[in-house]
């Protein structure tokens, strides 16, 4: 096969699995979900024969392919991928059957399981995408299976509300990116005249004045802060995590969210390099003030869904931080750490899972000593729970100390906060984990505690050796990032500013 | 045979794999064999290293194992360093924690998770390896973490006790406050030197300049005080006893909470380009021993004595490298190896014998039940106490002759400390093997117990083995230094006349033995005094009650404000307000009824509208 109808065939194939399993209803209940899971799993071979095929020094952009969809408009298929795209598509197909297998639902099997499906398609087409168009109508496309997912198989009370409120916010933030995609795109077509445009490689070359270059990076990034999210557009997040159903919370933290950070450094770097360095102050300060605010609220927060949210908001925070810092370590550690806190995230929110399915409780109050009678269950957080904290040896780690060493680079001493907020990840993790963990024995009236079933390791197993191959190995994939997050810096030499080889400064 | 050294690293990762993955069918005893006989190989190709490096020309081998992480275009190597340091480190680790594995097979005897407590002490003495034997602070950190987690777990073993997982969160969150430190110290070093290698640091040093050398010091010394219980992080360590006894012998007194003073160590080049960094690690140092010291007078639990004797001891390490005397500091840490590894599992022995009783006034009489405890337990206490011419005596010696030539008033204080070891060291002695055995009286509740029974072989071939070596290692203190110093960075203190030296050792050895009779004198036949133990020292200074105070409950306000009040409220009450202000205007504008998506979808409609004719007015 042709690598770039490979590409196209991964963005197309989970759409094409969510339209039959629509089209036919005798697909319900258990067979859905091993179509699906067929789907997904063969998604995940695509996806390694792509990251396999992909050679780290080789094009910046591969397998790519163009097609003319609608030409009044401007609308071009675009798509191709680099060091960073290909490995949050490699994450997207990771995520999505482990999703699908992790946590099946038990009613309307079929629908959710297309949904996700769908979900899949729009995420994989958002990391493939070269055409800002095209990457605006996949990151909406995002939002109706994920609103379908909270509001119809989410806390029955709650979760319709959560999915209005997460649709309507995210919505909002969109509209300032179609102004600025819009925007940006006229004034190409004004410079360089022809034909209407929305070529990232061309609009690149947009000559953009000082205030006009800071309201459009406003405006993109509006729309990636409220997706990631960063703190104060995250109001959305804890409600959203906390109501969806396990698969939903799984897909919206560890999937969702990047799109976010992926806008941010695939986007605000190609188009506003200028402009993204003088409003870097104030993403510092939205970075650092959601590492902090993330992880105090997460110290008062007594439902895990909940506190895992706010981590989740920390975490973004770190990303944030790293791709500000402009700087090789910096984007690099960035993006290692989108991919991990993807695996570690889906870890987490699915162990919470399995443990709301036996006390039928998500709350860190009314359940303790779960160690004692499922040790295999608390042995898994336990891992995924130091991965979280940044434990050194698993992958977390590596990410988050690229990050704050590129920020180091770019601010000096301001290194010291977000390092603070490293330490009260652990606070909060370790007191969860001693509430729920520790301690003699108390389950809600009813429950019994039985340890992991061997579907629900199976399904962990791969995330847990991600996480020590990850920490021990993080070359596999920093090899393949860093010559497309050279080739991306490359902007701001050309803009004339400045970053070195070394990786600082 | 220099090169054999990744095989430590492999015999105890070997030992972990192997009972991960079939320890429950090994079960008890053999999954504790297995752990011993790996960590027993570790000792042997330790050995062989270390007759390796004496043969070898070169003594400063690095050997790479395979690239780790790029920072940019820098690649963090998995390499190790072998040199006289990183292989005393590795003999006295792995040596000891041999003998201590041996003792818990028996010590573990029919606890419910006897095979996960060797997976964990496996993984503890490969993390230790890989600290000591990392070529550069990166790699170190990764061991430097492991032993914390492995910490973590150990003294959380009991988990169902609230206090032990108390405890083992408390444990972990002190090193990480301390890690801080670490990361910025690494930060500062790699964005000036480009590397993190040891060899490369010490080279590059020099180019820093006096405020970031400074800087890195202090640091540098925030992270040992997290690791290795130095004020003001050392309260976590008494609490670290709720872990089971061969823990704290293995990690709480020989092994982990050193390797602060081993890191300190490895700086040498760059501490003694600062002198006020180097003041800041004695005055800690020195403090921590005399305040720590203190506390110990007045502790009723055995292994609460030992635990603030730990702190107290490592002070005297960490004072003995600002003073600029490495190899003093890695002198005692090696005797300190020995006599309280010694002292923790007479302990334990002691705890074992006396169904887990810890206090010292249920104990007493104990020196003819257990004969061979309290032989070995006799040397321990005349070497921590310093009595000629056991190990802690020229150790110790060593330590306050370097803080003689570095700065009187701090070689006073370690003198005033050194009196009060020798004093709290004789004050648990009496209490728990001489007199009447308190024991088999019930005490306010407390059943009376049976009369314990001598340890079985297991356990009483580690107290000999670390008895002969709590007895004998000081005559290997000149040998030591001669091999450890050209590793480390030269002070240029003119060295003492051998008059002044011999009569410090001379003040030493009086101060012990004085200690020692005051002590026994005092303690003699009782078993309360409570105006020796006043409240003040018992609770430690109040640092704990004070920190809760001043930061713990007040930040727990904090957060439980901002999860239930400023978040819910505050922050999203602002995003509802504007929603619900453009719902309203939506509602005038247009005369929309109710229905969230249509007015929201105005809402986009018109910001869209607004925003495009602003920016399009602006440009063209």
């Amino acid at each position: 096969m042709q690598s770039s109808a490979l590409l196209i065939a991964l963005v197309v194939l989970p759409a094409v699995g969510a339209g039959v399993l629509a089209l036919v209803p005798r697909l319900e209940g258990r067979v859905a979900t091993m179509v699906g899971a067929t789907i997904a799993i063969a998604e995940l071979v695509g996806a390694a024969l792509l990251a396999i095929g992909y050679h780290p020094n080789g094009a910046v952009f591969q397998d790519a392919s163009t097609q003319v969809l609608a030409a009044p408009f401007g609308l071009f298929w675009r798509a191709g991928v680099d060091g960073i795209s290909v490995l949050l598509i490699v994450l997207t197909a990771i995520v999505v059957p482990i999703a699908i297998l992790g946590a099946p639902e038990r009613h309307r099997t079929r629908a959710s399981i297309g949904w996700l499906l769908l979900l899949e398609s729009a995420t994989v087409g958002s990391f493939a995408s070269l055409d800002v168009l095209l990457f605006f109508l996949f990151f909406e496309l995002t939002l109706v299976p994920a609103y379908f997912l909270i509001a119809g198989w989410g806390d029955q009370r709650r979760g319709p509300a959560a999915a209005m409120k997460f649709f309507v916010y995210t919505l909002v933030g969109s509209a300032f990116l179609f102004v600025g995609i819009l925007v940006v795109a006229f004034l190409h077509q004004s410079q360089a005249g022809g034909a209407l445009t929305f070529s990232l490689t061309a609009l690149s070359s947009t000559h953009l004045n000082g205030t006009t270059g800071v309201l459009l990076v406003l405006a993109f990034t509006a729309a990636f802060a409220v997706k990631s999210p960063l703190f104060p557009f995250h109001t959305w997040s804890p409600d959203a995590y906390s109501e969806a159903p396990v698969s939903g919370s799984v897909v919206l933290a560890a999937l969702l969210a990047k799109l976010g950070t992926y806008g941010i450094v695939r986007f605000d770097i190609t188009l506003f390099p200028h402009a993204l360095v003088t409003v870097g102050p104030w993403l510092f300060a939205l970075a650092i003030a959601s590492i902090l605010y993330g992880a105090v609220v997460a110290c008062g927060s007594s439902d895990l869904k909940r506190l895992l949210a706010y981590s989740s908001l920390a975490q973004m925070g770190f990303v944030v931080l790293g791709i500000v810092s402009l700087n090789q370590a910096g984007v690099s550690g960035a993006v290692l750490l989108m991919f991990n806190h993807g695996i570690v995230t889906t870890a987490l929110f699915l162990l919470v899972g399995f443990l709301a399915k036996r006390t039928g409780l998500s709350l860190v109050t009314g359940v303790r000593g779960i160690q004692g009678p499922a040790p295999i269950l608390a042995a898994c957080f336990t891992v995924a729970m130091l991965a979280s904290i940044g434990l050194p040896g698993l992958n977390g780690f590596v990410s988050e100390f690229l990050v704050l060493i590129g920020f180091f680079g770019a601010q000096g001493w301001w290194v010291v906060i977000p390092t603070l907020g490293v330490i009260v990840a652990a606070i909060y993790l370790l007191w969860a984990y001693q509430q729920v963990f520790q301690g003699t024995l108390v389950t809600p009236a009813g429950a019994s505690i039985s340890d992991l079933d061997v579907r629900e390791r199976s399904v962990l197993v791969p995330l847990l050796a991600i996480m020590v191959v990850l920490g021990v190995y993080p070359k596999l994939v920093l090899d393949r990032i860093l010559p497309s997050v050279v080739h991306l810096l490359a902007h701001l030499h050309a803009a004339g500013l400045t970053t070195t080889s070394v990786g600082l400064r | 045979m220099v090169y054999a050294a990744p095989w430590m690293l492999a015999c105890a990762l070997g030992g972990f794999v192997v009972l991960v993955a079939f320890g429950r069918r090994l079960g008890e005893p053999v999954a504790g064999w297995v752990a011993t006989a790996a960590i027993a190989a570790a000792f042997v190709v330790a050995v062989v290293t270390w007759i390796g490096l004496l043969g070898h020309h070169n003594r400063e081998i690095t050997e790479t194992l395979f690239d780790w992480l790029p920072i940019g275009s820098y690649q963090v190597k998995v390499a190790l360093l072998i040199d006289p340091l990183s292989v005393t480190m590795c003999l006295f680790v792995t040596g000891v924690s041999a003998l201590i594995h041996l003792y818990s097979i028996a010590y573990m005897h029919k606890e419910r998770d006897f095979t996960k407590f060797f997976v964990y002490l496996n993984l503890f003495v490969f993390s230790m390896l890989l600290l000591v034997l990392a070529d550069n602070l990166l790699l170190t950190f990764v061991g430097w973490e492991g032993v914390g987690v492995c910490s973590y777990w150990l003294v959380a073993f009991y988990f169902d006790r609230d206090s032990a997982a108390s405890a083992g969160k408390k444990a972990f969150l002190y090193n990480r406050i301390g890690d801080v430190g670490m990361l910025v110290a690494m930060f500062v070093l790699f964005t000036h030197l480009h590397t993190l290698t040891y060899l490369g640091i010490a080279a590059g040093a020099s180019t820093l300049t006096g405020t970031q050398v400074t800087l890195v010091a202090i640091a540098l010394l925030f992270a040992a005080a997290g690791k290795s219980a130095q004020i003001p992080l050392f309260n976590w360590l008494p609490d670290a006893m709720e872990g089971p006894t061969p823990v704290s012998a293995l990690i709480h007194a020989a092994t982990m909470v050193t390797a602060g003073v081993y890191l300190l160590c490895r700086m040498s080049h760059l501490l003694v380009l600062t002198s006020s960094g180097r003041a800041t690690i004695a005055v800690v140092g020195a403090a921590t021993a005399f305040v720590a010291a203190t506390i110990a007078t007045a502790q009723s639990d055995i292994k609460k004595v030992l635990a603030f004797s730990t702190v107290s001891q490592i002070g005297f390490m960490v004072l003995a490298v600002g003073s600029g005397a490495y190899a003093a500091a890695i002198f005692l840490m090696v005797a300190h190896a020995f006599f309280k590894g010694l002292l923790f599992l007479g302990a334990g022995s002691v705890i074992h014998g006396l169904d887990g009783e810890q206090e010292l006034s249920r104990m007493g009489g104990l020196r003819t039940v257990m004969a061979w405890t309290f032989a070995t337990f006799v040397i321990g206490w005349l070497a921590i106490a310093g009595v000629p011419p056991f190990s802690g005596f020229f150790a110790k010696g060593d330590v306050l002759k370097g803080a003689w030539a570095y700065s009187k008033p701090l070689w006073a204080i370690g003198l005033v400390a050194a009196l009060l070891t020798a004093y709290y060291m004789t004050r648990l002695f009496v209490l728990a093997f001489t007199g009447d055995p308190r024991f088999l009286k019930a005490v306010g509740g407390r059943p009376a117990l049976a009369t314990p029974h001598e340890s079985p072989w297991v356990m009483r071939l580690p107290l000999v083995v670390l008895a002969a070596c709590a007895a004998l290692a000081g005559i290997l203190g000149p040998a030591l230094d001669r091999f450890l110093s050209p590793v480390f960075a030269s002070t240029h203190l003119a060295p003492l006349s051998s008059a002044s030296s011999d009569s410090l050792i001379a003040i030493d050895g009086v101060v012990a033995v004085v200690g020692l009779a005051i002590a026994w004198w005092l303690w003699r036949g009782r078993v309360q005094r409570p105006a020796l133990t006043p409240q003040f020292l018992a609770r430690a200074w109040y640092w704990d009650d004070a920190y809760d105070a001043v930061l713990g409950r007040p930040a727990e306000r904090v957060a439980r404000a901002s999860a239930e009040v400023v978040d819910p409220l505050v922050i999203d009450g602002a995003v509802l307000g504007v929603a619900t202000l453009a719902r309203r205007a939506a509602r005038q504008l247009r005369g929309l009824q109710n229905g969230y998506v249509r007015s929201y979808a105005l809402l986009f409609a018109i910001g869209t509208a607004l925003l495009l004719a602003y920016l399009l007015a602006r440009t063209f």
